[in-house]
C-alpha cells in the first residue's frame, strides 16, 4: 500500500513537472531550443536531487547516478583535450607516425608516460609491483619539494607575525592586546596538541587556554559552514525562480 | 515540550525553503559594506596600472559554483574596466567550463578580444608540481590553451614567462589550492596573491591575511557580495544576502529553541 | 624479486627526495632545469592517476551490473551518462578528437545543464540538513561547548547584513573574533600540521614510512 502511494506521489510530481514545463514554453518564458531545453532537464535534475528530503526515491537515484557518469565522462574528455592531446599526443605520437608533422617527436616524454603507464598496471596481479616504482618516484618528489617550502611558507613566515613587536610605534592599545592575545593563543594550542608530555601543572593550564581558543575557533567555523552550505541552496533557488521560472528578474 | 525534539525535519527543511523563496522575492536593500580583507583585494587591483597582467585560478567545480562563480564574475568586472589583462586557468577537471562561460560572458560586455585581451589556458593536472613547472616556464606547463592556440605565439602572454612575470594572482578556491599557491608558488617566485574561498574554508585563510601572504581575502557569497557592491556590479551575490540574512536568523533561533527545550525536558526528567 | 619490488622503490623515493630538498639550496641554471624537467614528469603522471580512478569507478559498477546486486539498475545511468558524455566529447561538434576542443557542443551542453545543475545541487542539501542538526542537536552542555555556540552565533549574525541593524557592534565582534582568537588557533594547528607533514617527508624519504608502496610482499 505505502509503496502504491510512493509510486502515486512519484507520477504526480512527474507530471507536474511535465505540465508547468508545457505553459512555461507555451508562453514564451523558456525559448524553444536547446538552451531552453537545457534548463528544463537542469531544473528536473535540480528538483528529482531535492525529493530526497522528502524521501529516498527512484528520481533521486537516476540523477544521482547519472550525475556520477557526465561527471566522470567530462573527466575523461577534459583530460584528454587538456592534458593527453597538448602534453603527450601531439609532441610524441604525432611525430612519430604522421608523415606530415614538422616537429621531431619529443623523446624524453617516454619516461613519464611510462611511469604514468606503470601506475596503471597497478590492476594487474602480475605486474602490479611496477606502480610501486611510479608511487615512490611521485611520493619522494612530493616529500623532498614539500620540506624546505613548507618550512619557509608555513612555519617561518606564520611564526613571524606572532612574534609582532607590541609596541613599535603606531600601535593602538587595543591593537597590542591582540598581538599578545594571538601569542598566547598560538602557544597554548601548540601546547595542547603535545599528547607526549602530561597536561598538568602549568602545561595543564595553557593547554586548558588552548582548548578555549579551539573552541571559540570551531565557533567561528561552525558560523562559516551554515553560511557556506547556505550560499549554495540560495544559488540553486534562485537558478529555480530566475531561469527556469521566471520569477525573479 | 518533548514532542518538539522529536519534529520532523521535513518541517525544518520546509521553513528553510519558504524563507529563502519568500526573502528572494521580496526586494528590500541591506547594506553590504566592504571588510578589510575584501578591501585589500579591491585596492590591489586598483593600483595596478593598465595592461599589468592578472592570472585567475579557476580551482573550483560545479559543488561550489553558487560561491565562487559570482566572485569570479566580479573580480573579471573589475579587471576588464581596468584594461588589465586576464590570464585563467584551473587545477580542476570540472571547471573549464565554467571558468570559459565566466571569462567569455564578462570579456564580451567589455568588447575585449581573445589572445589579445584575455586568454584561458584551460586544466592541467598536478597542484604543486604545476605551479612549480609554471612558476619555472609556463610555456612548458601550458604549450596550448584551452582551445589548442598556441601559448607562445598568445599576445596576452607576451613579458610573461613565468609567475614571476605576473603583477597579480588570484585564486577562486574551493579546495587546498590556496595553500599549494602560497607555499609552492607565492614562496619562490614572490607574486603577489590575493584568493577568493568558499565559506567553509575562510576561517583557515585568517593566518595568511595577517602573515601578508594574501593581500585580501573574498570568503563566501558575503565575500562575492562585498566585491560586488565595490565594483559596482550588483547581482547574484547581493541578492543572495537577503535570504543569508533572514535564514541565519531563523537557524540560531533554532539552535536556541532546541537548547529551552531541551534544558526544559532534561530539568523536568530531573525531578 | 624482492629486490625489484622493494627495493628499487625505496631507493627511487630516496634519490628523489634528496635531490629534491637540495635543489631548492642551488640556484645553478642546472638545478633550476631539473626543477623544470622533473614538474613537468610529476604533472604527467598525475594525469594518469585520474584514469585509475575512472576504471575503480567502471570497475564498481559493472560489479553491481554482473552480480545484480539491490538498486543495479542505476548504475547503468552512470554508464549511460559516461558513455553520451565521451561519445558526445570525442565527436567534437563533428570535427573529432583528434582536432582541438570545440565550443558549443552538445559536450559542453551535457556539462552546462547535467553536471552543473546536478554537482551545484548535491551539496546545496547539506544546508537542509545543517538547520536540522541546529535544532536537534547542537546543545550547550558544556561550558566548551556554550563559548563554541555563542562564537558560531556572533560570527552568523555578524557576518550578515541584518547584524547591523541588530547591533552596529556585532560586526566588530565577528571580526575581532575571526582576526583573533581564530587566527591564534587556526596558526598553531597549521605549525603543528606542518611540522608533522616534515616528519612524515622526512620518514618517506629515509624508508622509515612505507605505506605508499602497499601491502603484499
Amino acid at each position: 500500500m505505502k509503496k502504491d502511494s510512493n509510486f502515486f506521489i512519484l507520477v504526480i510530481s512527474i507530471g507536474l513537472f511535465v505540465c508547468v514545463n508545457i505553459f512555461l514554453m507555451a508562453s514564451g518564458k523558456l525559448p524553444f531550443s536547446s538552451n531552453g531545453f537545457g534548463i528544463i532537464l537542469g531544473a528536473g535534475i535540480t528538483l528529482a536531487i531535492y525529493s530526497f528530503l522528502y524521501k529516498d526515491n527512484p528520481a533521486f537515484k537516476i540523477a544521482e547516478n547519472l550525475y556520477v557518469g557526465v561527471a566522470l565522462g567530462y573527466t575523461i574528455i577534459i583530460s584528454w583535450y587538456n592534458f593527453l592531446k597538448p602534453d603527450l599526443y601531439d609532441p610524441l605520437l604525432v611525430p612519430i607516425f604522421s608523415k606530415a608533422a614538422t616537429v621531431s617527436p619529443r623523446y624524453t616524454l617516454i619516461i613519464p608516460s611510462l611511469l604514468g603507464i606503470f601506475m596503471l598496471l597497478r590492476f594487474s596481479r602480475k605486474l602490479s609491483w611496477l606502480s610501486r616504482w611510479t608511487f615512490a618516484f611521485v611520493v619522494g618528489l612530493g616529500a623532498g619539494i614539500s620540506i624546505p617550502r613548507v618550512i619557509s611558507a608555513f612555519i617561518l613566515e606564520q611564526i613571524k607575525p606572532s612574534l609582532h613587536p607590541v609596541f613599535s610605534g603606531g600601535e593602538t592599545v587595543l591593537s597590542s592586546i591582540n598581538t599578545l592575545l594571538i601569542l598566547l593563543g598560538v602557544i597554548s594550542v601548540l601546547i595542547y596538541f603535545i599528547f607526549s608530555v602530561e597536561h598538568k601543572g602549568a602545561i595543564g593550564r595553557f593547554s586548558k587556554i588552548g582548548i578555549w581558543f579551539l573552541m571559540i575557533s570551531f565557533g567561528a567555523s561552525f558560523g562559516y559552514t551554515v553560511m557556506g552550505r547556505l550560499s549554495l541552496l540560495i544559488g540553486r533557488i534562485q537558478f529555480l525562480l530566475r531561469d527556469w521560472l521566471g520569477i525573479l528578474q | 515540550m518533548e514532542r518538539f525534539l522529536r519534529i520532523d525535519h521535513r518541517i525544518i527543511f520546509a521553513i528553510i525553503t519558504v524563507a529563502v523563496i519568500v526573502s528572494l522575492i521580496l526586494r528590500f536593500e541591506l547594506p553590504i559594506p566592504a571588510s578589510e580583507p575584501v578591501h585589500g583585494i579591491y585596492q590591489k587591483l586598483e593600483s595596478l596600472p593598465k595592461g599589468a597582467h592578472v592570472m585567475i585560478a579557476f580551482d573550483y567545480d560545479p559543488s561550489s559554483k553558487e560561491e565562487l562563480q559570482p566572485m569570479a564574475v566580479a573580480f573579471l568586472h573589475h579587471c576588464f574596466s581596468k584594461d588589465l589583462k586576464v590570464i585563467g586557468m584551473t587545477h580542476y577537471t570540472g571547471a573549464p567550463g565554467l571558468a570559459d562561460q565566466a571569462i567569455t560572458s564578462v570579456a564580451n560586455q567589455y568588447q575585449k578580444k581573445y589572445g589579445e585581451d584575455y586568454a584561458f589556458l584551460g586544466y592541467k593536472p598536478g597542484a604543486a608540481s604545476l605551479v612549480i613547472n609554471m612558476g619555472e616556464n609556463l610555456y612548458s606547463a601550458f604549450p596550448k590553451d584551452f582551445y589548442g592556440n598556441e601559448t607562445a605565439t598568445l599576445p596576452v602572454l607576451q613579458g610573461v614567462d613565468s609567475l614571476r612575470n605576473l603583477d597579480f594572482l588570484f585564486d577562486l578556491a574551493a579546495g587546498t589550492t590556496i595553500e599549494t599557491w602560497i607555499v609552492y608558488g607565492k614562496e619562490k617566485y614572490k607574486f603577489e596573491l590575493g584568493a577568493g574561498c568558499t565559506a567553509v574554508m575562510g576561517p583557515d585563510m585568517y593566518p595568511f591575511l595577517q602573515s601578508k601572504q594574501l593581500v585580501g581575502l573574498l570568503g563566501g557569497l558575503k565575500g562575492a557580495a562585498e566585491y560586488e557592491a565595490l565594483v559596482g556590479k550588483k547581482a547574484n551575490a547581493v541578492s543572495g544576502m537577503r535570504p543569508q540574512s533572514v535564514v541565519h536568523v531563523i537557524i540560531i533561533l533554532f539552535v536556541i529553541f532546541g537548547n529551552v527545550v531541551y534544558f526544559t525536558t532534561y530539568r523536568k526528567k530531573q525531578r | 624479486m624482492n629486490f625489484l619490488k622493494r627495493t628499487i622503490p625505496l631507493i627511487i623515493a630516496f634519490v628523489m627526495g634528496v635531490l629534491m630538498a637540495m635543489q631548492y639550496f642551488v640556484p645553478h641554471k642546472l638545478s633550476q632545469d631539473l626543477l623544470e624537467v622533473v614538474s613537468r614528469w610529476d604533472r604527467i603522471i598525475a594525469g594518469f592517476a585520474v584514469f585509475i580512478g575512472a576504471y575503480s569507478l567502471f570497475h564498481l559498477h559493472w560489479t553491481r551490473i554482473k552480480r545484480k546486486v539491490e538498486g543495479w539498475g542505476y548504475s547503468v545511468f552512470v554508464y549511460f551518462g559516461a558513455i553520451i558524455t565521451v561519445i558526445f566529447g570525442l565527436i567534437n561538434g563533428g570535427k573529432f578528437f583528434w582536432n582541438d576542443k570545440q565550443d558549443g557542443t552538445t559536450f559542453d551542453w551535457l556539462y552546462y545543464y547535467v553536471q552543473v545543475p546536478a554537482g551545484a545541487t548535491i551539496f546545496s542539501i547539506l544546508a537542509f540538513f545543517i538547520a536540522s542538526a541546529a535544532y536537534r542537536t547542537f546543545r550547550a552542555r558544556t561550558n566548551e561547548s556554550t563559548v563554541l555556540l555563542i562564537a558560531a552565533i556572533l560570527v552568523m549574525l555578524g557576518r550578515v547584513p541584518i547584524g547591523n541593524y541588530i547591533s552596529q557592534y556585532l560586526p566588530a565582534i565577528a571580526d575581532w573574533i575571526m582576526a583573533v582568537p581564530n587566527l591564534a588557533a587556526k596558526r598553531g594547528i597549521l605549525l603543528g600540521v606542518s611540522l608533522g607533514a616534515i616528519a612524515t617527508s622526512l620518514k618517506i624519504i629515509f624508508g622509515i614510512e612505507r605505506s605508499y608502496l602497499g601491502g603484499g610482499d
